[in-house]
C-alpha cells in the first residue's frame, strides 16, 4: 500500500470538488467516488464508503454533504466552505445561464415546444428513479406501504412535507433499527 | 408581485432541512409552496424550470436555484442557492464534528434504510405530481410514462431521455 498523501489544503479541497461538480451530469455520487479514490486519492474506498453513507442519512445534496465533513476534517471552516463551494459553483452557473437563455428564447414557438416535450420527461425521471430504488433496493413489506402512503398523502392530500417527514421520519427509522436488531 | 430576498431565503431555507432523497423528493413541497401556496410561479412554468434544472450537471436539489432565478432574477438565483444549501451544510459541519463516534455506528444502516420510502414515496410523488403539470398535448403521459421505463429499466444516461421528449415536442406540440 503506498502511504496516503497528506491532507488536502482548501486550494486543493476546492480544485478537487469544482472538478466532482462541473462533470457530474446524472449522478454526483459515483463521480465523486471516482475523483476522491482513484484520481486524488485523498480517500480508501472504506473512508469514502462511509463518510458517503453519512451523507445521505443527512438532508441536502449528498456529495454537498460529503464535501463539508471531508473539507471539515482536512482544513476546518475553511477546507469545508472551499470543498462545497467547489463543488456546486459550476452547476450552479450552468442552471443559471440556462434559466437566463430560457427567459431570453423560451417564447420562441420552437423552444417552447421542445421544452412542452421536456417537461413530462422530467416528470418521468422521477417517477423511474422511484420505481428503480423500489425494485434495486426490494423494501420490506412494512416499507412498501409506507412507500404508497406517503406518495398518496402528499399527492391527493398535498400534505406538506414537514409533516411528511416528522411523522413518517421516526415511524420508518425505528422500523427499520427494529427489524436491524431481530435480523 | 416579486418576493423579498427573505422571503426567498427562508422559503429555500425550510426546504434545506427537509431535503431528503434530492430535487425529485423535494419537487411536492416545491411545487405546493412556489405554486399553491405562495402563487410565485405558474404551473406550467414550474415543470419547464424543473425540467431544465434536472437537465443540468451537479446536484439536482439546484432546481432551487432555477426557481430563485425565474422568481426574482439573478440574485433571487444565488439567493434561493445559499437557502437551500446552508442549513443542510450547517448540519452536516455540526454533525462532522461527532463524525467519530458516529462512523460506526450499528444503527447509521438501518437509519438510512429507514429513510428509503420516505425519498422513494416522496420521488413518486414528484413524478406524478410533476406529470400532471406537464400535461400540456396529448403526448405528454406518454413521454412520462416512456420516460420513467427507461430509466428505471435502463442504466444509460437519462439526458437521453429528456431530448427525446423535447423531440417529440418539437414534432408534436407546436
Amino acid at each position: 500500500m503506498p502511504e496516503p498523501p497528506a491532507k488536502p489544503t482548501p486550494l486543493q479541497l476546492f480544485l478537487g470538488f469544482l472538478y466532482i461538480g462541473g462533470l457530474a451530469f446524472g449522478g454526483a455520487v459515483a463521480w465523486a467516488r471516482h475523483v476522491l479514490i482513484e484520481d486524488r486519492r485523498w480517500l480508501s474506498e472504506r473512508e469514502y464508503a462511509e463518510l458517503i453513507g453519512l451523507a445521505q442519512v443527512l438532508p441536502g445534496p449528498n456529495v454537498g454533504n460529503l464535501a463539508v465533513i471531508y473539507g471539515r476534517r482536512c482544513a476546518g471552516l475553511a477546507g469545508a466552505a472551499a470543498a462545497l463551494g467547489g463543488f456546486v459553483l459550476v452547476p450552479t452557473a450552468v442552471v443559471l445561464g440556462l434559466v437566463a437563455l430560457w427567459q431570453e428564447f423560451g417564447q420562441n414557438p420552437w423552444v417552447a415546444a421542445f421544452m412542452a416535450g421536456v417537461a413530462p420527461a422530467a416528470a418521468g425521471l422521477a417517477l423511474g428513479a422511484a420505481i428503480k430504488s423500489g425494485i434495486r433496493l426490494r423494501p420490506p413489506p412494512e416499507q412498501i406501504l409506507a412507500i404508497i402512503a406517503i406518495a398518496l398523502a402528499v399527492v391527493i392530500w398535498r400534505v406538506p412535507l414537514l409533516w411528511v417527514v416528522a411523522v413518517a421520519g421516526p415511524v420508518c427509522v425505528a422500523l427499520s433499527v427494529r427489524r436491524a436488531l431481530r435480523a | 408581485m416579486t418576493p423579498s430576498w427573505l422571503e426567498i431565503l427562508g422559503t429555500f431555507a425550510l426546504l434545506s432541512l427537509l431535503a431528503v432523497g434530492g430535487a425529485n423528493a423535494l419537487a411536492p413541497e416545491m411545487f405546493r409552496l412556489l405554486v399553491e401556496t405562495r402563487g410565485w410561479l405558474d404551473e406550467a412554468s414550474f415543470v419547464k424550470l424543473f425540467a431544465l434544472s434536472q437537465a443540468a450537471p451537479g446536484p439536482n436539489i439546484l432546481a432551487a436555484s432555477v426557481m430563485g432565478m425565474a422568481v426574482a432574477g439573478l440574485l433571487g438565483g444565488i439567493i434561493a442557492t445559499i437557502g437551500i444549501l446552508g442549513p443542510a451544510a450547517i448540519l452536516a459541519w455540526t454533525v462532522a464534528g461527532w463524525l467519530d463516534r458516529l462512523k460506526g455506528a450499528w444503527w447509521l444502516k438501518p437509519a438510512q434504510g429507514g429513510l428509503v420510502p420516505i425519498a422513494v414515496g416522496l420521488m413518486a410523488a414528484g413524478g406524478i405530481i410533476l406529470g400532471e403539470a406537464a400535461f400540456s398535448f396529448w403526448a405528454a403521459p406518454l413521454i412520462t410514462a416512456g420516460t420513467a421505463a427507461f430509466v428505471a429499466l435502463t442504466p444509460r444516461n437519462p439526458l437521453w431521455a429528456l431530448l427525446l421528449g423535447g423531440l417529440i415536442g418539437l414534432a408534436f406540440a407546436r
